[in-house]
């Protein structure tokens, strides 16, 4: 798909004029918002949902956008600020109860002996592993493999490692204690790990 | 090696890495690590899956479709 417009990054001076339009309500204004914003917001809103929720979960951020921009002031980037509020409206659309429910992660987890050894031989990754793999690659692998992890430990693996939420914030948005983030984002991490682990552990000695 | 198992090594290893253990935990931690190769390439291989993690979300753009732009955009009038 082409561009309908090629829009070059903002310089600070001028998110702050496209800012002091959006607050005199100039349409014009609305419309760059949109274009120069929504492609990354669009892709945040697919990390926690479906297409088509997450295109909803855009309109429903830029709507809260229009609506707040009289108290944006400023201090936070235009690309954060926004950024935060499509996170927000990405978990509105995630099922609360659902996050709640505690999901088993056990096959993905790693195994042990009796005696607490590891069940399986640890080869470790070679240290070009992601090098050979390409970097292309790596990624499409990484974010296939975040995809396979159920939802309640995917949502907090992405707010915790990936929007850099802290355990505290992350629990709140939830509706989960801050135990339960910590436990989730650990399991996570590890599930991810086994995951990549046939892939990135090739060619080990 | 040191009294503490792999499996608890595993178990507690968020803890490890952001310091949350006490001292004396923490040493035995180490000393485990020194002595084990199988866990020394689990620590590595967590570490290096978060550091995918993010290099996987960096710079994540894309066109915005055309009919959510003017989605948007008559909500906004509605």
């Amino acid at each position: 798909m082409t561009r309908t417009w090629q829009l070059a990054p903002l310089t600070a001076a001028g998110e702050a004029a496209l800012v002091a339009r959006l607050k005199r309500g100039d349409e014009a204004a609305y419309e760059e918002l949109v274009r120069r914003y929504g492609g990354r917001l669009l892709q945040v809103a697919r990390r926690y949902l479906r297409e088509e929720d997450a295109r909803d979960a855009v309109q429903d951020a830029f709507v809260s956008a229009f609506k707040a921009i009289d108290r944006f002031d400023g201090r936070a980037q235009l690309a954060t600020w926004l950024h935060r509020i499509v996170v927000n409206a990405s978990l509105m659309r995630l099922r609360r109860p659902a996050m709640q429910r505690e999901e088993s992660l056990e096959p993905l987890l790693p195994r042990f002996l009796d005696d607490g050894h590891f069940a399986a031989v640890r080869r470790p990754w070679p240290e070009d592993a992601e090098a050979r793999l390409g970097r292309a690659e790596t990624r499409r692998l990484v974010r296939r493999s975040i995809d396979r992890l159920p939802e309640t430990y995917r949502t907090v693996l992405l707010l915790r490692d990936i929007e850099e939420l802290d355990g505290a914030e992350t629990a709140e948005r939830l509706g989960i204690s801050p135990g339960a983030v910590k436990v989730r984002l650990h399991r996570a991490r590890q599930a991810l790990r086994e995951l990549l682990d046939p892939i990135l552990s090739e060619g080990a000695a | 090696m040191s009294d503490l198992t792999c499996r608890e090594l595993a178990d507690f290893l968020l803890d490890y890495l952001e310091g949350e253990l006490p001292a004396a935990q923490a040493r035995t931690f180490a000393d485990h690590l020194a002595a084990c190769p199988a866990c020394e390439s689990y620590l590595d291989s967590y570490r290096r899956t978060v550091a995918l993690e993010r290099q996987a979300f960096a710079d994540d753009d894309c066109d915005v479709p055309e009919e959510l732009v003017q989605a948007i955009l008559a909500a906004r009038r509605a």
